[in-house]
């Protein structure tokens, strides 16, 4: 057992290897006493059971565990809880808000039947909620000419989509139908 | 992975501080490559100095015309920032070719200067790494090394850097501020990574305890033409075969100023000042680049697996140096 158990616990001491961190998830407050090694990704999955966003490779490499952190798409394996401290979070089981509908991406998917296995489609929904607010907010990409005007929004065709969602891997290669659900959903 | 304490830094003298307080430190930024490497075990930091709240997270004009980018700013952030886009162009290239959208976004300026090589052995602990363990051997020289180093390898190690942007920094002259225990420097962003010599668990010329504060980019090259090619395995979402970053400025029918570097060659970006010095002064014609690039490139000494990196490197630089002349020179 390790000895760290035996001692009685003061709350006044900060533990060396844990710390106090209160994140907002899917609009609902949770302060938790996270081990500093936690990533968002299992703090999501394990301590407070939401289970949508899910772990593929565990590496940064899948994008299967991606969420909206402060509105910008990234990586849930990747990030320690800890260092999120104050942070507001949104899972695709917050993507729709309270309401019975889903949100138009969520719809759009199930419309074009972007997917076989599903496993990726939590991250794919949530990285293309990032990707049209990135280009409304006038985000190039890599297939974006150079040349467009900075600051306006970019306009997505399936180049960019393409482009934009390359971080989000299927392996059914539903490619092609998650093109045309997000095509579906540009304002 | 290993139990560590964490330290949230609120200003510079915090981070330094707190650094030389807890040994074995890291300091932590997106946390997207050093994150993986403690799952790997490849690194164990006992704490983690967490700067990503210092207040260096904006991207500001100064009066001589440079442009200072503090070390928190994300990396889709400095890609899309307004200047950038319009003064450096192959800086958002190169940022906007690199990773995925969810990476760049939790990726810092600061944090991609010091992300280690992707090279399979020094990622994985089960196999010999002179980067990772000194004297422990390594596994890539005979063994799987497509993508290694062709400039300035040894036999202690053939990684490669795996930064894009870095390549850019290089060729546009930017400079690397440092703050540490002994007070405040910057270093040319070209000479910022090193060469592995005997030395390859070095990466870069940053002292212990010092912190990447900021990026300058100087007013020299502002509004310049520049541009990024990156080669890869996948049209997306991949590290480069070859890489180029590229500043041109052509006046009165002659090259005034050069600036080439190349990525996924070398153990940092190579600035190719062979091929930069044959410009100089020269005609921007299709044969004088590659009579410069023929130059710089006879230095190379590929692998067994690796020379088709040479001819592709020479290729995209000719590609992107032909676009970037004025019309009809070429």
């Amino acid at each position: 057992m390790d000895s760290r158990h035996d001692r009685a616990p003061d709350s006044r001491t900060p533990e060396p290897e844990r710390s106090q961190t209160t994140l907002r998830v899917n609009g609902k407050p949770h302060t938790l006493m996270v081990d500093h090694r936690r990533v968002l990704l299992d703090l999501l999955r394990e301590d407070l059971g939401l289970t949508g966003a899910k772990k593929g490779c565990d590496h940064g490499q899948c994008g299967a565990c991606t969420v909206l952190v402060d509105g910008r798409r990234m990586n849930g394996c990747l990030l320690l809880a800890v260092a999120l401290d104050g942070s507001e979070i949104t899972t695709v089981e917050g993507l729709a808000g309270d309401g019975e509908d889903l949100h138009p991406l969520q719809q759009a998917f199930l419309d074009r039947d972007a997917f076989q296995c599903g496993y990726c489609t939590p991250g794919q929904i949530c990285s293309a909620a990032g990707v049209l607010a990135e280009a409304a907010a006038g985000h190039p990409s890599h297939v974006t000419d150079p040349a467009a005007p900075s600051g306006e929004p970019v306009a997505l065709g399936r180049e960019e989509i393409r482009e934009r969602m390359s971080g989000n891997l299927c392996r059914c290669g539903a490619y092609p139908r998650i093109v045309d659900a997000v095509e579906d959903v540009i304002p | 992975m290993k139990p560590f304490a964490y330290v949230r830094a609120g200003s510079v003298e915090e981070a330094t501080d707190a650094f030389a307080a807890h040994p074995g430190a890291r300091y932590l930024g997106g946390g997207t490559n050093l994150v993986d490497l403690m799952k790997l075990g490849v690194e164990a930091p006992a704490a983690l100095v967490d700067v990503t709240r210092l207040p260096l997270d904006a991207v500001e004009e100064l009066p001589d015309g440079s442009l200072q980018v503090g070390a928190t700013v994300r990396n889709s952030d400095l890609a899309a920032h307004p200047v950038v886009r319009d003064r450096y162009p192959a800086l958002s290239q190169a940022l906007l070719a690199g990773a995925s959208g969810q990476l760049r976004n939790a990726a810092t300026t600061g944090g991609n200067l010091l992300q280690r090589t992707r090279c399979p052995y020094f990622q994985d602990r089960s196999k010999p790494c002179n980067k990772r363990e000194p004297g422990s051997g390594c596994g890539a020289l005979e063994g799987v090394h497509r993508d290694h180093a062709v400039l300035g390898h040894s036999d202690q190690c053939i990684a490669t850097n795996p930064s894009d942007m870095a390549v850019a920094l290089a060729a546009l002259d930017a400079r690397v501020e440092l703050t540490g225990p002994d007070g405040s420097r910057s270093v040319p962003a070209a000479d910022f990574h090193r060469l592995p010599g005997m030395h390859p668990e070095r990466d870069t010329e940053i002292l212990p305890g010092e912190l990447i504060t900021g990026v300058l980019l100087p007013a020299a090259t502002a509004g310049l033409p520049s541009a990024y090619r990156k080669a890869r395995d996948r049209a997306s979402y991949a590290f480069a075969l070859a890489s180029v970053a590229v500043v041109l400025d052509v006046g009165d029918g002659v090259v005034e100023r050069a600036g080439i570097a190349f990525g996924a060659l070398a153990h940092r970006p190579w600035r190719a000042r062979r091929a930069e010095d044959a410009l100089i002064g020269a005609a921007p014609t299709t044969a004088a680049f590659e009579h410069a690039l023929d130059l710089e490139l006879a230095a190379a000494e590929p692998l067994r697996d690796n020379a088709f990196k040479v001819p592709l490197a020479r290729r995209i630089a000719l590609d992107v140096l032909s676009r970037l002349a004025p019309p009809a020179t070429t």
